[in-house]
This record gives structure tokens, sequence and C-alpha cells, in this order.
């Protein structure tokens, strides 16, 4: 059998390379993107445990953070749109409106 | 090496692959479609860890619903891979942001590898699994509602707001003073 600790690697490795996405990525949707997937990250970790403790409340959770990821994705994704149409880019560096 | 083993190595290697692919392309379309793959191959490793049903949840509900809504944004955006998009940091910054990255990573690793794993999560080592209903829907439905079913109830909340919300964001003030066409393209798709 594969130990925990393998399925915890690859969550923290995907985790890490959706971090460096948020930092390099100048494309707002990129960025969106990009914690889409460490939210998965998150989610395959969650499972991980959950099948190594024998218990299945990993997977409420996981189901609950599919509900809010796509909420979030949805309402991102609106103001992107409304930011567009202000500005029109996506480059993230010129969204600094609310930069004081 | 066993079946279960090589399956595991070749879609742990596809998500890695999938997502650093995902941030290394200019165009935003091949990005969604190279986390699409990453995806996929994380759905198999759900598979494994014998969570059916939420191995078909993330692929209906991430690439049925959430990247093709990504890409329904990339297209009204209608977006190239522009220079305008390219990273401009100095290249001190830009070597930051991957050290920085790299060490978060590092220490996640660090931690897994050295934490302590009790008896009750077997020794690090997967048990074969109790009930032949793990991960079942079943079994996930079961828990959704009965001891989760508060929580249940607050995320339908919690998608009407969100529903308001993007209605909201994405709707055009009346009085906006001159709209370019290309905008009424993007409000009408919107409307929609």
């Amino acid at each position: 059998m594969i130990p925990i600790s393998a399925y915890l690697i690859v969550a923290a490795v995907l985790f890490g390379i959706g971090t460096v996405g948020v930092l390099i990525s100048r494309n707002m949707i990129v960025v969106f993107m990009c914690v889409e997937l460490m939210l998965n990250a998150a989610n395959l970790a969650l499972i991980a445990f959950s099948r190594a403790l024998n218990i299945m409340d990993g997977h409420v959770f996981v189901f609950l953070a599919l509900a809010v990821a796509a909420a979030e994705a949805a309402v991102g994704l609106a103001i992107v749109l409304a930011v567009y149409r202000n500005r029109e880019t996506v480059n993230i560096d010129r969204f600094d409106m609310m930069k004081w | 090496m066993s079946l279960d083993v090589i399956i595991f190595v070749i879609s742990a290697i596809v998500a890695v692959f999938g997502a650093t692919m995902m941030i290394a392309q200019r165009n935003a379309v091949a990005s969604v479609l190279y986390l699409i793959l990453s995806l996929v191959a994380q759905a198999v490793l759900y598979i494994q860890l014998n969570a059916l049903f939420l191995a078909a949840l993330l692929i209906i509900i991430y690439t049925g619903a959430i990247l093709v809504l990504f890409l329904f944004v990339i297209m009204l955006l209608n977006l190239r891979g522009s220079e305008e998009l390219v990273d401009k940091s100095s290249s001190l910054g830009r070597v930051t942001k991957y050290l920085v990255s790299f060490l978060l990573v590092l220490e996640l690793v660090f931690v897994v590898r050295s934490s302590f794993f009790p008896s009750s999560v077997g020794g690090g080592v997967m048990t074969s699994v109790k009930s032949t209903g793990f991960g079942s829907v079943e079994g996930v439905a079961t828990l959704l509602f009965t001891r989760y079913l508060y929580p249940f109830e607050l995320t339908s909340i919690l998608l009407l707001a969100a529903i308001v919300g993007a209605v909201v964001m994405a709707k055009r003030e009346r009085n906006a003073t001159a709209p370019a066409p290309r905008e009424d393209n993007v409000t009408e798709e919107v409307k929609r």
C-alpha cells in the first residue's frame, strides 16, 4: 500500500505550484485558476487523511469546499468582468485603484 | 512494483505536470486545458483513496462547470497571450517569488516527513477500509444529512449570496457613458 505521506507530498507540491502561479502570473484569470489549484491540493490532503483515519468526515469537508470553490469562481469572474469593463485589461498590476 | 504504485506514480506525475504547464502557458485557454488535465489526474488519486463519489464530483463540478465558466470569460474578454501580461518585475523579485514558494513546499514536505502518525492513522500506512460503503454516495450523503446538516444548509445560503453577488457585479450601470461596441457584447452575454 502507498503511505499517506506520499499523497500529502503530492498535495504539498501542487499547493506550491499554485503559490508560484499566484505570485508570477500577471493574468488575473490565471491567478484565479491557481487559487482553484491550491484549493484542490488541500482537498487531496483532506481525502488522504480521511482514508487513513477510516472515517468519512473529510469527504464532507471536501464536498463543502467544492461548493465554496464554485461560489468563489462565480463571484471572482464577475469581478474580473466588472474591472475589465473599466480598465480594458486583465493585467493584475493595473488593478491598483484600491491601493492607498 | 504493484499496480497500485504504478497508477499512483503516473497520476501524480500527470497532476504535477499539468499544474506546471498551467502556470508556464501564456495563452489562458491552454492554461485552462492543462488545469483540466491536472484535475483529472487528481480524480484518479481520489479513486485510489476510495473517494469514488468525490472523484465523480470533481470532474463534473470542476471540468464541467467551473472551468467552462473560466473558458467563457476568457472568450468573452477575447484575451490573447499578449506581451503586456508578462511578469515585468526585476530578476531579484522573480527569484524571490520562486524561492519563497520553494521554501513553502520544502517546509510542507519536511512537516509531512517528520510528522508522527499515531496508530489510529495506521502509523502512516493505509489500512484496508472498514466498511464496503466507504466513499460511496450513500456514505457521504448519510453524513451530510445527519451530522453535517447545518453546514450543508448554510452552503445553500452561500451559493445564493454568490449568485446575487455575481449578477450585481457583472451588471453594467444604467448611466454608463459611451459604451464601446465590445463592451456591449460582453454585457449581452452576461445577461443571457
